[in-house]
């Protein structure tokens, strides 16, 4: 049978990223990566992968569309409204009992959930003792957390989802509309540093007692899920938490075993380990 | 064949139960639904299918292997892929032809590894989603049975289906059935 030729321009631009600049995509499940990769090359009105990889080579400044085009993040504000319920009702009891908390937001793309998590904090009366890390790898993703500037067409169903996962006020309280857009009121961010963070190379990032990382490790293979798991399992103090994304099976992560289960269906987790 | 890959949105559900019911357990194909919903979860899918389908009915779970002689049916909210390993990954990328999960994307994935081994199908539907995963199958050799606009709840998916990628077969669910018996039957 004749080779895919896709898959192995697919290797070779993988190879040529790492070596040129240092971003190592060999580790993420290939299905999805190379869709992402499909999508530059149309994007840029490229015929191939192949172009892509030359062109990234050679080119510098094309550097930074690459890294935005593959990390396509993709969220929205109370996204699975039950597991922001879960965590209202079955972890900020045990946050509250620490007089800092620290929480990390592992892959915070445009940041849809930071803000989801520091109003429903500011609600509990939390949020001022708390710590967010907000990471993500894209430089410019990261850019695009900070402003917390989104369309307002999305507001109307954030808000059904913020009332649904158990917000006590209305969701408009937070943003200020203007045109086709809303921004979030930035006082919440006053405790959140964005920074950042590559999950596939970078180490422990801080001593957490919550890690949110949703559906980020649907994109990774079953190695560096496992290594992720395990530095989560690293950065959590004895008994912290951490919540993925509702269809994430870890049934293949060895590092599993540093988890117990608090909420399935929600994939909330607690930190086991004996140290 | 190893792998059929259905696809449908508007008046899917009916089309489907009508599909199911004609097929044989088929031991050696795995089987895998996309069908574009309000709000059902994947549960409710599964069960409503199960009452109709002569395989067992599972959620496609990421990390697992697409199984001969099940019927997987794409969780609401995810894009499904299947990889050249034949196991399954999620994403939340952007929607395609503004659904998520979208045929395109599972037939496009599925194509690259099964090629000449897999038929895909599209039912009733109000977008054009599908049309170029089913391109992509016919390129790579697999056979692309199409509904009947005639007879589809919704004929938009089907006739955008037959005009952008074109079908081996365009007939009635019950002829499809028929036909996806004779060619995973051995």
């Amino acid at each position: 049978m004749e080779p895919d030729l896709d898959d192995i321009e697919l290797d070779l631009f993988v190879e040529a990223l790492r070596r040129r600049h240092g971003h190592d995509l060999s580790q993420y499940a290939r299905p999805s990566l190379k869709r992402r990769v499909q999508g530059l090359v149309r994007q840029h009105g490229l015929e191939h992968i192949g172009e892509l990889t030359s062109r990234m080579l050679r080119d510098a400044a094309f550097l930074p569309q690459v890294i935005e085009g593959l990390s396509v993040p993709v969220s929205e504000m109370f996204r699975d409204p039950f597991v922001f319920a879960a965590l209202r009702t079955k972890v900020f009891p045990t946050l509250a009992s620490y007089p800092s908390i620290n929480i990390w937001q592992a892959g915070c793309a445009h940041g849809e959930e930071v803000y989801s998590l520091a109003i429903l904090l500011e609600e509990a009366g939390l949020y001022d003792r708390c710590q967010v890390y907000a990471t993500d790898f894209s430089d410019a993703a990261l850019a695009r957390a900070r402003e917390g500037i989104f369309p307002a067409r999305e507001a109307r169903a954030a808000s059904l989802r913020y009332q649904q996962a158990g917000g006590s006020r209305t969701l408009a309280d937070y943003y200020h509309a203007r045109y086709d857009l809303v921004k979030l009121d930035a006082a919440l961010c006053r405790n959140v540093v964005f920074a950042n963070h590559n999950l596939a190379t970078d180490g422990v990032f801080c001593e957490a007692h919550l890690i949110l990382c949703r559906n980020v490790l649907i994109y990774f293979s079953n190695p560096l899920q496992d290594r992720t798991l395990a530095l989560f399992a690293d950065s959590l103090v004895r008994g912290g938490f951490l919540c993925l994304g509702t269809k994430e099976n870890l049934a293949l992560a060895s590092a599993a075993i540093n988890f117990a289960t608090v909420d399935g269906p929600a994939r909330i987790f607690r930190s086991v380990r004996a140290t | 064949m190893e792998l059929v890959a259905i696809g449908c949105s508007t008046g899917g559900l009916r089309a489907l139960q009508v599909l199911l019911r004609g097929l044989a357990p088929c031991p050696g194909t795995a089987f895998v639904v996309v069908i574009h919903t309000a709000s059902a979860d994947a549960d409710s899918l599964c069960h409503l299918f199960a009452r109709h389908a002569p395989m067992p009915v599972l959620e496609a779970v990421e990390r697992t292997p697409a199984r001969p002689g099940v019927l997987h049916v794409a969780p609401p909210g995810y894009h499904l892929l299947i990889g050249s390993d034949r196991h399954f990954s999620l994403t939340v990328d952007p929607k395609v032809c503004f659904v998520r999960p979208s045929v395109d994307v599972l037939f496009e994935s599925a194509a690259d590894t099964y090629r000449d081994r897999m038929a895909a199908v599209i039912l009733t539907g109000a977008n054009d989603d599908g049309a170029r995963g089913l391109r992509r199958v016919r390129q790579l050799g697999g056979v692309a049975l199409v509904q009947d606009p005639e007879e589809a709840e919704s004929s938009i998916m089907p006739q955008a289906a037959l005009s952008i990628a074109g079908a081996d077969y365009c007939m009635a669910l019950a002829d499809i059935a028929n036909e996806l018996n004779r060619m995973c039957l051995p």
